[in-house]
């Protein structure tokens, strides 16, 4: 939020800077006349006459209404200013790519509505461009927030739907948050947003598209198949929205949102560990998600969700 | 001279002329029609919820000492989260302050109780059992979980599957039902129990301000009524008013709940801009500074807090033009606050400022409350809102608008009227250490959640991820709350310690004293003024005091007085609606049990307790109580 990448984040971060200039100017008035008044008229032991009783003082009265009138005033312009100009969607842009959020309790489902593209925990954005959001929640309200790009919006039911915009001038990865209390993993319903040129999205468009593929084993295949994707879809099969898209699972900057793929291991572990981490205890993870356990509700052995960790890891996009 | 002349006359004797029966021990506290005995049951009824809130507190930042705690699972931090704001919000400092209006504002106006006394033990006991009704849910299968907002879906029976939102729901009707009942009774006190001579502009500041308190509580509270009403028609009767996908809205609760929430914050701070209106003069010795204008900032301020419930909605998607008027609306508010800040401020300017305990934290409020006021302002600015939203920033905000406002100013009016109420005065000493702890405690535990905010640390989070920064400053707010518990400790220390001394406080204890309650005994006798006082001007002791007067004048020859009668009905009355409650929120339920499922499905537990209910409404119908009088020769002591 004090770092702003991009032009939402950088307005707010504007009015931010003003509020808090006039605010410190009224701060040390105030403090300084209390700090006055406390040391100056303190009452000395040998004090016994009365203070004059005084009744007010109608200048001083419209000094201190007027002054904090025109500090309104001169905070009000620029907020209404900017008020208006973060009513911009981008809805009819046709330069925008089109976004439709739904949260999840307690993941996020992007899809890229020009694209007939769906994914899940990490949003990919060409820099520069605006991005027309659409948001929406399959289940209770949750608050979509990138911190630094831009302010928060709600994810309301259908029906109440909101749009807003951002676009990310620089190139990076951005950590994005839940703002709404939505459960007991509320806090942990973190996101991320990748913003990459304009041809590297291209490229991750296209490869988004490519057939599923499914693990070696033919008999983990299956199971594969019978227990994981009834819920969730990968590559080219259609998305019932149910479970986070696992396309290109390998290669995303996170597991879960929160346990983050750092091969280095410094502010994280190495996908296939995290993808471990997460298969053998989900609710230790994510405590209430709604992912049936692996083990106790699936049936499958410790050998079989290594076996789908192990394939999941290594489903990376080229 | 003229008084012992007239005390001489006899008063013919009248019909109720005759001494009542009177309890003793508990069954006197029960029956208690008299508005300074319900004062100290408010005090300790909420000083109670207050103590759990305040441990709720405590057990939230030690689960947020550090990253990735596992110290509370994150179902029940979600649960201590909304009981905490909850708890405090409706449970805690409202009773308080009803303790201190109860306590002060028939002192203070000149009057022998309140306009209706039976009313008030109702409005007590209503509170008291809808409050004990929410607690319940800790033991009863789940405390609500769904925060203080209780944002639907999310507190809807699909997402919230136990009964810890009917808990919710149910406790705050009944709760709010006795805040409205205590408004009503104040409001009609004020307009027609003032002393004679005391007109509007005439009242102590703390009465103005309770006035219009109760004025916003008699248009805010049907609000939640309405609100909480739908929301338990949801989650038991399978209503959807709040189910978009059936034809409902969910957004319509959070307009609901503002539009009650925000006034809200006005009903709490209000009093304690009251409170300190009261102190500061006292303790510097010179009238309030610009007592007209106090009173139209305070009606001011009561009137925009209609205006401005959507600011806590910026981010629902309301558009810009709803967005644009909010914030200036919003924004607005500063002018009349800022009205007050520099009439306190003047009030001192020429003064003789003595530092007493209650002016301790009066002079501590305004810096404090204004930091809060700052925050707010930058928060109404809604393009900065859209980040400033649901992060510690709003809750370091809130809390030092309420705790740095209303609790500091709590502080101060119990410690000034302690002596008033108990007839003991607290100890100087510990009052200062009750001070330097608690509010040095909550400036380290609030003033840094402004930088978590900024830095992006959620609210309602149950735990964080390490490498945020976040983790230095959750270590030094977590220290700072066990300060500010400190600073509570000591202040019970306080209060049992004075509990055991002799109750010897003089009738103006502060010597300073400027208003009518500071002219009666401390405790005063039940009856308060033995002849109503005759007021000529404002700060009417004072007044007296310069024109060298050690008494206020009577307005009226000394007579009998007319009591009302001790009566067990409100408590019963409340019990009544406890039992219908509990027994509606179990309507549904599946018990396993023949007995159990026939009395609660078929709701004949509901039918009980409305019939307790409704029968002692009838019984007090019918039965005619003229209450009783206390005779001339017992005021004199005969």
């Amino acid at each position: 939020m004090l770092r702003p990448q991009g032009p939402a984040a950088e307005s707010s971060f504007d009015l931010m800077k003003l509020s808090i200039t006039i605010m410190i100017v009224v701060l040390l008035i105030v403090f300084s006349i209390a700090a006055y008044v406390l040391v100056r008229f303190r009452r000395k032991p040998d004090q016994r006459e009365m203070p004059e009783q005084v009744e007010g003082s109608f200048k001083l009265e419209v000094l201190w209404t007027v002054i904090p009138l025109i500090l309104v005033v001169v905070l009000a312009v620029p907020t209404v200013k900017a008020v208006f100009a973060a009513g911009n969607d981008h809805s009819n842009d046709k330069n925008a790519i089109k976004v439709k959020v739904t949260g999840h309790q307690y993941w996020w489902e992007f899809q890229y509505t020009d694209y007939g593209v769906t994914t899940a925990q990490d949003l990919v954005i060409p820099a520069g461009k605006d991005i027309a959001f659409e948001l929406s929640t399959k289940d209770v309200l949750h608050s979509f927030w990138v911190p630094s790009l831009s302010g928060k919006m709600d994810t309301n039911p259908d029906g109440t739907t909101n749009r807003f915009s951002f676009s990310a001038p620089n190139e990076g990865v951005y950590r994005g948050k839940c703002a709404e209390l939505c459960g007991p993993s509320h806090g942990f319903m973190e996101f991320k947003v990748k913003s990459v040129s304009e041809a590297e999205f291209e490229k991750w468009v296209n490869s988004m598209k490519s057939p599923a593929v499914l693990p070696e084993d033919p008999a983990l295949a299956e199971k594969f198949k019978s227990q994981c994707l009834t819920c969730h879809a990968m590559g080219d099969m259609p998305d019932m929205s149910s479970a986070p898209n696992l396309t290109g699972i390998g290669s995303r900057e996170s597991v879960a949102g929160i346990l983050l793929n750092d091969d280095t291991g410094v502010d994280g572990a190495p996908v296939l560990e995290n993808l471990k981490t997460w298969l053998h205890d989900t609710q230790g993870v994510k405590p209430g998600n709604k992912m049936p356990d692996p083990k106790k509700d699936m049936n499958l052995s410790d050998e079989e969700i290594d076996g789908i960790a192990e394939f999941l890891a290594g489903y990376t996009l080229d | 001279m003229a008084q012992a002349a007239q005390s001489l006359n006899p008063s013919p004797p009248l019909r109720h002329d005759h001494s009542v029966k009177r309890h003793t021990g508990l069954m006197d506290w029960i029956t208690t029609v008299d508005h300074k005995k319900i004062a100290i049951l408010y005090l300790w009824a909420g000083g109670l919820f207050f103590g759990i809130g305040g441990l709720e507190a405590i057990l939230i930042r030690i689960q947020l000492i550090k990253p990735m705690n596992t110290f509370l699972d994150a179902q029940t931090f979600n649960e201590l989260i909304t009981m905490h704001g909850t708890t405090m919000i409706f449970l805690g400092v409202m009773p308080v302050i009803f303790a201190l209006m109860n306590a002060v504002i028939p002192l203070q106006i000149g009057a022998r109780d309140v306009a209706f006394p039976f009313l008030n033990a109702l409005g007590f006991w209503t509170f008291l059992f809808g409050g004990v009704l929410l607690n319940l849910s800790w033991i009863m299968g789940g405390a609500p979980d769904a925060g203080w907002t209780s944002y639907t879906p999310l507190s809807t029976t699909q997402y919230s599957g136990t009964h810890g939102v009917d808990f919710y729901t149910i406790g705050l009707q009944i709760a709010g039902l006795g805040t409205l009942i205590g408004g009503i009774n104040f409001l009609a006190t004020i307009i027609t129990m003032r002393a004679p001579g005391m007109s509007f502009m005439r009242m102590p500041m703390f009465v103005w301000a309770s006035f219009i308190t109760s004025a916003i509580i008699l248009f805010a509270f049907p609000a939640i009524t309405v609100g909480l009403v739908l929301l338990t028609f949801d989650r038991i009767l399978e209503a959807n008013f709040f189910d978009t996908s059936a034809g409902g809205n969910s957004v319509l609760w959070q307009h609901i709940f503002w539009i009650f929430g925000h006034p809200e914050v006005y009903i709490l701070i209000l009093p304690a801009f009251g409170i300190i209106s009261e102190v500061i003069p006292t303790f510097a010795r010179k009238r309030l500074f610009g007592y007209s204008s106090m009173v139209f900032a305070t009606i001011l301020i009561a009137f925009l807090g209609f205006m401005v419930w959507a600011h806590h909605m910026f981010t629902t998607g309301l558009g810009p033009v709803a967005n644009a008027l909010f914030s200036v609306s919003t924004m607005l508010i500063a002018v009349p606050t800022g009205i007050k800040i520099f009439n306190w401020l003047f009030t001192m300017w020429g003064g003789q400022v003595r530092f007493t305990t209650p002016n301790l934290f009066a002079v501590g409020f305004i810096p404090t409350f204004t930091m809060g006021g700052v925050t707010g302002v930058m928060l109404a600015s809604a393009p900065a809102d859209f980040q400033f939203h649901d992060t510690y920033f709003v809750v370091a905000h809130f809390h030092y608008v309420i705790v740095g406002g209303l609790v500091l100013g709590l502080f101060a009016g119990l410690h000034y009227w302690w002596p008033k109420m108990f007839g003991r005065m607290l100890n100087e000493t510990l009052g200062k250490w009750t001070f330097w702890t608690f509010i040095i405690g909550f400036h380290l535990t609030f003033f840094v959640q402004h930088f978590l905010g900024l830095m992006g640390m959620q609210r309602r989070v149950f735990t964080y991820l390490p490498n945020q920064q976040f983790d230095l400053l959750n270590l030094i707010s977590t220290i700072g709350a066990g300060l500010m518990g400190v600073g509570m400790l000591i202040f019970l220390t306080n209060i049992f310690l004075t509990s055991r001394k002799p109750a010897d406080a003089p009738d103006d204890p502060w010597e300073d004293g400027r208003t009518l309650e500071w002219t009666i005994s401390s405790p005063p006798p039940e009856y308060n003024f033995k002849q109503t006082p005759l007021v000529r001007g404002l700060d009417a002791f004072w007044k007296e005091k310069t024109s060298g007067h050690k008494t206020m004048t009577p307005a009226e020859p000394v007579g009998p007085i007319h009591m009302p009668s001790a009566t067990i009905l409100p408590f019963l009355m409340s019990v009544g609606i406890f039992i219908a409650g509990l027994g509606f929120m179990f309507s549904r339920d599946d018990f396993g049990n023949a007995f159990m499922g026939f009395m609660f499905n078929n709701y004949l537990v509901t039918a009980i307790g409305l019939v307790i209910t409704f029968g002692s409404m009838l019984l007090r119908s019918l039965y005619d109580d003229h209450g009783w009088h206390i005779g001339p020769e017992e005021l004199e002591g005969r």
